[in-house]
């Protein structure tokens, strides 16, 4: 029972199937080789930028930059944007339960420019506190970067509400979608978010896939990140010119192979269908949450499922999370524990670590129950 | 491979009944590491006297192997000499490498932990303590350099 997709997704059949055929029939570096193997893996990679930008509502594959994925998407902006446009006494808001990646880039920046970082605080029950975002969005805000769905806790905040907040005060709207875009229909234009970042292998996709939407006009303005092959228009003695966007942030050879996989999950995915892929997680979170508490756990998170995803953080009895992480891997059930890249979010919780099951498209009831079923062997175990 | 074997009665009994944990906030060497993969925290108190560790303590948080492993070594090493605690450091790494059968006398309940072998992404845990004592011994080699000469 694999019960760690938040860390990474399994991959189906159609996707690797599709990174084996293309390294068989399509391989060559893309925007480059004037041969046809050049072109059809150019054409390819292009088809997948513009299937991504489908995916997400963006209004043009342009606005989609590929890379390794969240964490190198929200570095991009730190670098590209924060690093370019902040300056002293500025401000970056994020929230208490960020990931480290959406955290660790707005420090560098911060220490680089004179901002700083400012956090939104969560309640108990690990949903934003809204009431006290007054207090801490405010003139000198100029980023507001929210998870839009927790990998700890599931939480999804009300990033819509949060967009218009932050547009109010003349500060953009940065998502880490690590979690979100895998889980739930998200459509940019919807959200209203300025930069969304995302991860194809947290999707039913490769390893190092995904990338960064952003707004055409910000993209336009953003210094480049890497400098390199593919991302120039002219390289003169002293300085160089930029290509278009997105090409202008790709310098390199990129993941041509795993963007390509990414298509096949997408369209995996809408093929299910993202609302299906949704209420199948609203369902099975809920039965989870009822299993574990009546199997004694103790739980972290929202309570409502409408206000999260199938990400469940708990305890069980006082058995540390990496001996009960050991334990149901013994009785075949794979679930992550430590503190899930979010130490911040720990201390907020008062506790070392949390266990964490997630669950995804493949998971049924029967994965709950034998997650349920497996915590008696470790209270047996444990004496507890 | 049995949970039984990982998860010893002795281990168990370490770590819901941990011996020396207590801060000894005048000690002369204190150490603290926490292992930034899974957020455990292990802090070791000694003091060393005429190349002996006298008194040995620690404080610390995290799952049964490195707490239990934390327990252990303070029974094991207090009253040891410091070339001694340190050849003990070593053959417990040795242990955990799978390359050094342990000796049941100088090991005593640390024999126990030897089943952690088995289970690679666990070793960090039991070898935590040891990384703390051995930069904190490290230290009394220092302190005795630099202490003024009488």
């Amino acid at each position: 029972m694999y019960l760690d997709s938040a860390a990474t997704s399994q991959k189906p059949r159609q996707v690797l199937e599709t990174l084996l055929d293309y390294y068989e029939r399509h391989n060559a570096n893309v925007h480059r080789s004037p041969h046809l193997l050049g072109e059809e893996a150019t054409q390819m990679y292009e088809e997948a930028r513009a299937r991504a930008a489908r995916f997400i509502g963006a209004p043009d594959a342009s606005c989609v930059v590929f890379n390794r994925g969240t964490t190198e998407s929200l570095n991009l902006v730190a670098h590209g944007w924060a690093r370019k446009f902040l300056r002293e006494g500025d401000e970056i808001l994020i929230s208490e339960l960020e990931h480290h990646s959406n955290i660790v880039p707005w420090q560098l920046a911060a220490q680089a420019t004179g901002a700083k970082v400012r956090y939104i605080p969560i309640t108990d029950d690990g949903l934003f506190d809204m009431a006290a975002l007054p207090s801490v969005l405010t003139e000198r805000t100029k980023l507001v970067s929210i998870s839009g769905m927790s990998n700890v806790l599931g939480t999804i905040p009300p990033v819509r509400a949060l967009a218009d907040a932050a547009h109010a005060s003349r500060a953009l709207l940065c998502v880490d979608g690590a979690q979100l875009v895998a889980h739930a229909p998200v459509d940019v234009a919807e959200l209203d978010c300025d930069f969304l970042a995302f991860s194809g292998h947290k999707m039913l996709g490769p390893m190092a896939s995904g990338g960064l939407y952003a707004r055409r006009e910000l993209l336009e303005d953003m210094d480049p990140f890497l400098g390199g092959g593919e991302m120039i228009s002219q390289v003169l003695p002293d300085h160089s010119t930029w290509n278009e966007v997105p090409w202008k942030f790709e310098a390199g050879t990129m993941n041509v192979a795993d963007e390509i996989g990414l298509h096949a999950a997408i369209d995996y995915l809408d093929e299910i269908g993202m609302e299906n892929v949704r209420a199948h997680e609203e369902s099975l979170a809920a039965y989870a949450i009822q299993g574990l508490t009546d199997a004694g756990a103790q739980l972290f998170g929202p309570t409502d499922v409408l206000e999260r995803g199938a990400e469940v953080s708990f305890w069980f009895k006082d058995i540390h999370p990496h001996d009960l992480a050991t334990i149901l891997d013994q009785e075949g059930v794979a679930i992550r524990a430590g503190h899930h890249c979010a130490q911040i979010l720990m201390r907020r919780l008062n506790v070392p670590a949390t266990a964490r099951a997630s669950f995804y498209v493949y998971n049924d009831r029967a994965d709950v129950d034998a997650l349920v079923e497996s915590l008696g062997r470790a209270a047996q175990l444990f004496g507890s | 491979m049995a949970l039984e074997d990982l998860y010893k009665e002795v281990i168990l009994d370490h770590y819901k009944n941990p011996r020396n944990k207590r801060p000894l906030p005048e000690a002369a060497l204190t150490c603290s590491r926490n292992n930034p993969l899974c957020g455990d925290e292990i802090t070791v108190f000694a003091d060393v006297d005429g190349g002996t560790v006298t008194e040995l303590t620690f404080q610390g948080q995290g799952c049964s192997i490195s707490q239990s492993s934390a327990s252990m070594l303070t029974e094991a090493v207090k009253g040891k000499s410091v070339q001694d605690a340190e050849r003990l450091a070593s053959d417990f790494r040795g242990m955990m490498a799978g390359e050094v059968e342990p000796d049941e006398d100088e090991f005593g309940d640390l024999v126990a932990l030897k089943g952690v072998v088995k289970y690679p992404i666990r070793i960090k845990c039991a070898v935590l303590a040891w990384d703390v004592l051995q930069e904190a011994l490290s230290g009394a080699g220092e302190a005795a350099a630099s202490a003024p000469h009488s």
